[in-house]
């Protein structure tokens, strides 16, 4: 079976965002982008799969900008097989990501798309979830373990509670949560021969989506800052600074 | 407008995340109820008491005593025919299930908020809580998700609204429960601690994490958490963890022993009244947002405190 990992491009994670002084959202300008450090590990998982063979392909798609190619090199370095950029400057929502990527679902027919569960950018949550109901197909939100059984697959979760395990049939959607894998880091050799792989780029008009935002934002702004308070001098002073708050 | 709020319950009794999503649903417009379950009956008939709702849907059906998405969605969607917006908290179950409803009606979902703004205007957090986005919809309904956190919680008790039976169409017939790995513990639930006591890398492993950890965490009543290094090196389930990813937590009292201070861990628990910490290096980063600091060095600090508590 094929399978598909959508991959974006964020502000990398260890970066500290900073709000634009106009208030109109985050400053990008000259800051270091990564791959969304949950679709690492949703790439990770596609090749483990491909590795046990459980899987002929991995697809990587990203929706963004030019610069996301890097983003889909990164991938196809790690070891997916062909990639599928859907170019656009415009910021897209989940909602809209969700219907590009049904589209292409409809070419490709894969058993199992696979998906960060969130991107550290706008923290929605939401891409996978929305696929799979566009889809009519089942969802494992937040994986801590993909086990695949024949025409099911079987999702291990990370939940409130816990850990939660429920079976899928294929096709499936299915999102990475931390403790999935560590994904690998490409090799020297690998990134080089990723430049060779390939990389076909499309629109989002090509798949007769509409990505006008359904949000607008009407300003972005800095939260409330805590100060830095006191230290102690010793355990006897945190002590009496506890009695003090009548926590103890 | 009329709300359709998300009971989160384990088919016994209503769980506590749900009443900040009451007092979230209840600054939009009327608050009605959706509990879906088997066997939950109960639930309903106690969230019926809950202050400020009028109807409760209960829709009772072996297909939703696991809150599986594929099941639940076309129910809450068929329900969204006569109500203006889902109101659902941001746990592992709302993120779950509002999504794949907010698709089913093709609409954009508003995630995690913090406040409500107007009818449709909201604020939410992103880039890990670094950002306060504030959002207007242009759907004409609302999905939204409720940071549990940022609301006060309604009254449990003094409300009387009306139960009524709902059936959706059941069983989708594409996923099904196998089994569940629930964490058993006498102390408070960490999203709703009055204190918590989260633990991180610097405790080595499961069991210094236990000695030292666990016993000042009693003495003070305290739930504990930890931070995504010492979950992913096994010191601790994956429940406990604090963060842009993990859980939320704004306790009165929060106390990182052994936590840097990542801007991923901050993104949890930076809402705490009072954050105290302990760490041996005087310029970690959490330092920069904890009311109190101690530097020292854990092994000897923290089991000196407890027995001075
Ligand atoms: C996609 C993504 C999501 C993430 N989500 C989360 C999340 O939700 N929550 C989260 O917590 N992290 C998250 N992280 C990880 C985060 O970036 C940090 O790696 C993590 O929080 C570090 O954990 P730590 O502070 O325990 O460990 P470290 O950063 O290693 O810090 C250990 C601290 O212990 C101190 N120390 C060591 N020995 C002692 C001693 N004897 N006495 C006192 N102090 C001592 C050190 O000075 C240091 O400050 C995420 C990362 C990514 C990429």
């Amino acid at each position: 079976m094929k399978i598909l990992v959508p991959v974006k491009r964020v502000i990398d994670y260890n970066v500290k965002p900073r709000v634009k002084a106009d208030g109109t959202g985050v400053d990008l300008a000259n800051v270091k982008m990564s791959m969304n450090p949950f679709d690492e590990i949703a790439v990770e998982e596609a090749i483990r799969l491909k590795e046990a063979g459980k899987a002929e392909e991995i697809i990587a798609i990203s929706v963004g900008p030019t610069k996301a190619q890097e983003t889909l090199r990164t991938a196809l370095a790690m070891g997916a097989d062909r990639a599928i950029l859907v170019e656009t400057d415009a910021e897209v929502e989940p909602l809209a990501v969700a219907k590009i990527l049904k589209a292409i679902v409809a070419e490709e027919n894969p058993g199992l798309v696979i998906l960060g569960k969130q991107a550290i950018d706008d923290d929605s949550n939401q891409t996978g979830q929305m696929l799979a109901a566009l889809l009519g197909r089942p969802q494992g939100t937040f994986a801590s373990k993909v086990e695949i059984d024949g025409d099911s697959v079987a999702v291990t979760r990370e939940v409130d509670g816990g850990l939660e395990t429920v079976k899928l049939s294929l096709p499936a959607i299915v999102t990475t949560d931390l403790r999935l894998n560590e994904p690998r880091y490409a090799s020297l050799p690998n990134i080089m021969k990723a430049k060779k792989k390939q990389l076909d780029v499309k629109s989002p008009a090509d798949y007769g989506v509409d990505i006008t935002p359904r949000l607008k934002t009407l300003k972005v702004s800095e939260p409330p800052v805590r100060s830095a308070g006191i230290k102690v001098a010793d355990v006897d002073a945190l002590v009496a600074k506890l009695k003090e708050m009548g926590v103890a | 407008m009329k709300t359709l709020v998300w009971v989160e319950h384990d088919n016994a009794s209503v769980k506590d995340a749900t009443l900040a999503v009451v007092t979230a649903a209840s600054k939009l417009g009327e608050v009605h109820l959706l509990v879906a379950g088997s066997g939950c009956r109960a639930v309903a008939d106690e969230a019926a008491k809950i202050a400020g709702v009028g109807k409760v849907h209960l829709a009772d059906n072996a297909a939703y005593e696991h809150g599986l998405a594929e099941n639940v969605a076309p129910l809450v969607a068929e329900l969204m025919g006569h109500h203006d917006a889902f109101v659902v908290p941001a746990t592992t179950t709302g993120k779950n299930i509002a999504p794949r409803v907010a698709a089913l009606l093709d609409v954009m979902q508003i995630s995690d908020i913090l406040s409500v703004e107007g009818d449709k205007t909201f604020t939410r957090p992103i880039y890990a809580g670094n950002a306060i986005a504030t959002v207007e919809s242009s759907d004409a309904k609302l999905v939204i998700t409720v940071r549990g956190t940022a609301f006060a919680k309604a009254e449990p008790t003094g409300g009387s609204g009306v139960v009524e039976d709902v059936s959706g169409a059941g069983d989708a017939g594409l996923s099904s429960f196998v089994g569940a790995e629930l964490a058993k513990s006498e102390r408070p639930e960490l999203t709703s601690a009055k204190i918590i006591v989260s633990g991180g890398r610097a405790l080595k492993d499961g069991e210094t994490f236990e000695q030292i950890i666990m016993p000042l965490a009693d003495k003070l009543g305290a739930a504990v958490g930890a931070s995504r290094a010492a979950v992913d090196a096994g010191y601790v389930p994956n429940d406990y963890q604090v963060g842009q990813t993990g859980k939320i937590v704004a306790p009165e009292v929060y106390i990182a022993v052994g936590i840097s201070g990542a801007i991923q861990h901050l993104a949890g628990m930076k809402d705490s009244k009072t954050i105290i910490a302990i760490n041996k290096d005087e310029d970690a980063p959490i330092f920069q947002v904890a009311d109190i600091g101690l530097v020292a060095d854990l092994f000897t600090a923290v089991p000196d405190l407890t027995g001075k508590l």
